[in-house]
């Protein structure tokens, strides 16, 4: 049962082979089973339960859509109302929020079963899940790797089977990394694609949540849930949302692959390189034309991104200052002292850092030189994703440069750790879709294909992926342990 | 030396929209603390501000009105810093690329007229309130305030006077107030003003340093704050020293400004464009859409005024000075058909004065077009003297009943019996044989002795311009 895609579950649900309320107590046991991932921050048993037996009585009238009755797990910076939102920090600690985000709202309303809430790096920062304030989380095909981040609860537990499915946030790679390290599929949505109310910002203009799941078909699922216009969010876009299953069964005969020549330059691990190699035969199987094209400006894309994103995060981590709700620091002798031991004691060290280069780089007289500037070459990455995406219809390249690395390996390193994002940010700058695919392994870690299409293209890209998934079995990999 | 006085001025108006800016909270002032604040004003995490349209409408009136440039393109931004009563920890305003850009106003003092640049004008969001009293030794925070629209007008650094900017002041009050975008309530703090003050040499082409004067809360206070601020100035140069740009508070009680912070405490706002807030795009479409909402401004109303009711200079100033007083005069002519001037002197006098004495509004007057109307209709047709229509309008005042009412109820309709009227004449001048003598030998003044006693004897119900004519042919 635990292996079941979405829409097996849906069937097996409608047959009464399973009831929700086994289904979610199934996962719920899983999920006790397994600490040592530590993919949960909190397991919400009770409101999973009171929510599956809605959702049987919904099934029960021949009601509900094929995400009723079906758990899920949400990354802990959507906020859930009457459940502790931690954003993985101290700060929000003992925080319960009092509102829904959208995503969680319409994910309700689907049906779905919250069986709680996963671990992330704290406010999305990191790339590895060892900022969250509740442990790092561990990679399931390999207890000593990282999961990857900022999703890398969210990664685990899908590759785990401890939840069908989760939703994600990437920013820069947070949704498609730890995908391709946990050997999940991934997908972050045009931005605009998805509301962003109610999921707590880390850098307003490049975060965008997201789906990750099992396979191509589950996520077109869940995205149809997730996706469309919020009056809530003026940057979500007015524009319908197509039927994403519908789109599932389109031949690639005549598609056209773009394969960036800057994705596979040094630094690319050559496993890692091969992998992808092959997986783009595969594509040359069904049928896809394959040609090289360029993004001249990818290597701008880390310093770029580490100037816009550190400056709206710096404004947007502003409100947590210990007045409203959040952690505050004990006995504070006056406002100064309130609001520096409060945000001193409760934010991580990579917070801290990104909220330091966010100020610095707003400051007066910098400005110009690195605000500015970095939009500048924001612009420049668009254009040459516009120029390739003009050429082809989908560019093709790894998700990251390597499989998932040992834990604390990068941890002290933060260059280093920023830099092995290169392959995802420039696509969050650019506002692109684009998703993770299981392609194969490499020292028995799983490699992620990326794929990234053009403004709201996620149709195209779901069945580009889901072909593949149709003649390759990576993505039904199972890490030893947790069949 | 002589010493000129240059001063600009920022004005805040809280935009009278239903809701906040970015949020779905009622603006209404007054309401218990913090139960005017949503989830979006609280700064909860995740939240998201969506912009209210009636916002970007007002402030495109407003523009249009000052013949400003109105940004086809405008953006918000963060304008960055901590305080308790600022939830998000940065307030959403506009820096680069405001919505209205450079307009006027023209003014006028001691008859003549001046031409005030106003630099820009911008639409922002408004803070809460900390209150620091009745928490023992904490505060207390009200964020009822957070995210109401305000619109702050810069203007040029055009005035020469305390008098000028007063006039400045009063002249946008009006205006805001006409167009309907802002209540102007400044006990409230709808209408707010800071003063940047400085003095130069006079003949001197760059301006001296200037101070600003946070916080103006009334005309009065504009005036007193800026008097004592280039005074300050003043000696303090003239002693040797030299102004600091510097941030000063007035102190309405000790009648003089003080230093809050100087520019060196200042803060670094770090500026940016609000990634949560599209850019605001307006066309030549919408402008016209605007301008067809527009009311009839101040200076063509008070041209149309002395044209269209042959007013003079002080009653159109009067009758002008606000959209409701203007509305309910013109609706006392058109109702009462009475002629103009007869509308205006009732209304100037009798129904102002009472209204200010009572502390009241036109819009609150217990006297309404209608009624009053009713009362001038009787005064033209000389039911009544303009003597007796004083006592009928206490009465209208008093209570509900109509002119037509009370003069029938007391018993106030004029004598038109020439009969009557002549008897008491023949008794009056029977009974007062000297002053006959007195008048007859040329003593006109006696003559209003004798109008008096009769209006005496009629209990004032006797047209005055009768008994004047028949005084006059009894007494040759």
């Amino acid at each position: 049962m635990e292996n079941q895609s979405i829409t097996e579950l849906a069937k097996s649900l409608r047959a009464k082979h399973v009831s929700s309320v086994e289904l979610a107590q199934i996962y719920l046991q899983r999920i006790k089973q397994h600490p040592e991932l530590n993919c949960y921050i909190s397991v919400t048993e009770e409101f999973a339960l009171q929510q599956a037996l809605a959702a049987d009585v919904m099934l029960a009238k021949g009601e509900g859509s094929l995400l009723t009755g079906i758990p899920i797990a949400h990354k802990d910076i959507f906020c859930t109302e009457g459940v502790k939102t931690s954003c993985g920090s101290k700060m929000l600690d003992n925080f319960i929020a009092p509102y829904n985000a959208t995503v969680v709202e319409k994910l309700n309303r689907a049906g779905a079963v919250m069986l709680g809430k996963l671990n992330m790096d704290e406010f999305a920062m990191g790339s590895s899940n060892e900022t969250s304030y509740y442990g790092p989380v561990k990679n399931p095909w390999a207890l000593a790797a990282v999961p990857g981040g900022s999703s890398g609860g969210s990664a685990a537990a899908v590759s785990a089977r401890l939840a069908v499915c989760a939703t994600g946030t990437d920013t820069g790679g947070s949704i498609r990394q730890p995908a391709s390290h946990c050997g999940i599929t991934g997908l972050k949505p045009t931005y605009g694609r998805v509301s962003r109310y109610g999921m707590i910002a880390y850098a307003s203009s490049l975060d965008q949540g997201g789906p990750m799941t099992r396979s191509a078909e589950d996520a077109a699922v869940l995205l149809q849930a997730m996706a469309g216009y919020d009056d809530k969010d003026s940057t979500s876009v007015d524009q319908p949302v197509p039927d994403y299953s519908a789109g599932l069964n389109q031949s690639l005969q005549g598609v056209s692959i773009g394969l960036p020549k800057e994705f596979f330059g040094e630094g690319l691990d050559a496993g890692v390189a091969a992998t992808l190699q092959a997986a783009v035969a595969e594509y040359q199987k069904l049928g896809a034309t394959v040609k090289e094209v360029s993004i001249p400006n990818l290597k701008l894309a880390i310093p770029a991104y580490y100037v816009i994103a550190p400056a709206e995060c710096s404004a947007n981590l502003s409100r947590f200052d210990g007045v409203r709700f959040g952690y505050r620091c004990q006995n504070p002798e006056d406002l100064l002292d309130l609001y520096t031991r409060s945000r001193g004691e409760a934010f991580g060290k990579e917070v801290k850092r990104r909220i330091l280069m966010g100020t610095y780089a707003l400051s007066a007289g910098y400005y110009d030189a690195y605000y500015i500037k970095a939009q500048k070459i924001r612009r420049l990455i668009s254009d040459d994703f516009k120029q390739a995406l003009a050429e082809v219809d989908v560019l093709m390249g790894p998700v990251a440069p390597t499989t998932a690395f040992a834990a604390g390996e990068m941890i002290d390193d933060p260059i280093a750790m920023y830099l092995s994002d290169i392959y995802t940010i420039a696509v969050n700058l650019a506002g692109l879709p684009a998703m993770s695919v299981p392609a194969g392994f490499s020292g028995g870690k799983p490699v992620g294909l990326q794929i990234i299409g053009n403004y709201f293209a996620e149709q195209q890209l779901l069945n580009i992926a889901h072909q593949y998934q149709q003649i390759t079995d990576w993505h039904q990999h199972i890490p030893k342990g947790f069949e | 030396m002589e010493w000129e006085t240059v001063i600009g001025l920022e004005i805040h108006t809280q935009l009278a929209t239903q809701s906040k800016i970015f949020s779905g909270a009622a603006t209404a002032y007054g309401a218990e603390p913090n139960t005017q604040a949503c989830a979006v004003d609280l700064g909860l995490p995740g939240v998201l501000p969506v912009l209210n349209a009636d916002a970007v409408h007002m402030a495109v009136k407003f523009g249009l009105a000052i013949e400003a440039q109105i940004a086809p393109y405008s953006i918000f931004a963060r304008k960055n810093y901590f305080y308790p009563d600022l939830p998000k920890g940065y307030q959403i305003s506009q820096m680069e690329l405001p919505i209205v850009g450079l307009g006027h106003l023209d003014i006028e003092v001691d008859g003549v007229t001046k031409r005030i640049g106003i630099t820009r004008a911008h639409l922002e969001e408004d803070a809460g309130k900390s209150l620091h009293e009745d928490f023992h030794g904490l505060s207390g925070i009200d964020l009822n305030r957070a995210g109401t629209p305000l619109l702050e007008i810069v203007s040029q650094p055009d005035m020469r006077s305390a008098k000028e900017a007063v006039a400045y002041m009063r002249k946008l009050h009006e205006l805001v107030r006409y167009l309907g975008i802002c209540d102007g309530n400044m006990q409230e703090g709808s209408f707010r003003c800071d003063a940047n003050v400085s003095v130069r040499p006079k003949g001197q082409a760059e301006f001296g340093t200037r101070a600003e004067i946070k916080n103006i809360n009334s005309f009065k206070f504009v005036e007193k704050a800026i008097n004592f601020e280039v005074e300050r100035q003043i000696d303090l140069i003239e002693s040797g020293g030299k102004v600091v740009q510097e941030t000063r508070l007035y102190d309405a009680n000790k009648d003089e400004t003080r230093s809050m912070r100087s520019k060196e405490e200042a803060n670094d706002y770090r500026y940016f464009p609000d990634p949560d807030l599209l850019p605001v795009f307006i066309d030549e479409a919408y402008k016209a859409q605007v301008k067809a909402t527009m009311p009839e401004l101040p200076e063509a109303k008070k041209q149309r005024f002395k044209a269209q009711y042959g007013l003079d200079e002080e009653n159109t100033a009067i009758l002008t000075s606000s959209r409701p007083l203007a509305d309910y005069y013109e609706a006392l002519v058109k109702a009462s058909g009475c002629e103009a001037k007869l509308c205006a002197n009732w209304v100037t006098g009798d129904l102002l004065g009472a209204l200010n004495k009572a502390g009241l509004d036109i819009t609150e007057s217990p006297v309404d077009y209608q009624r009053l109307g009713g009362l001038l209709v009787r005064i033209a047709d000389d039911t009544i003297s303009g003597k007796i229509g004083k006592q009928v309008f206490e009465y209208l005042w008093q209570g509900s009943a109509t002119a037509d009412d009370i003069i029938a109820e007391k018993g106030l309709k004029q004598v038109t019996d020439t009969g009557a009227i002549e008897a008491i004449i023949d008794q009056i001048i029977a009974a007062n044989p000297e002053q006959v003598e007195q008048y007859r030998s040329g003593k006109d003044k006696v003559f209003g002795f004798f109008v008096g006693q009769v209006m005496k004897e009629m209990q004032g119900k006797a047209s005055p311009g009768e008994v004047n004519k028949m005084l006059k042919d009894k007494l040759k």
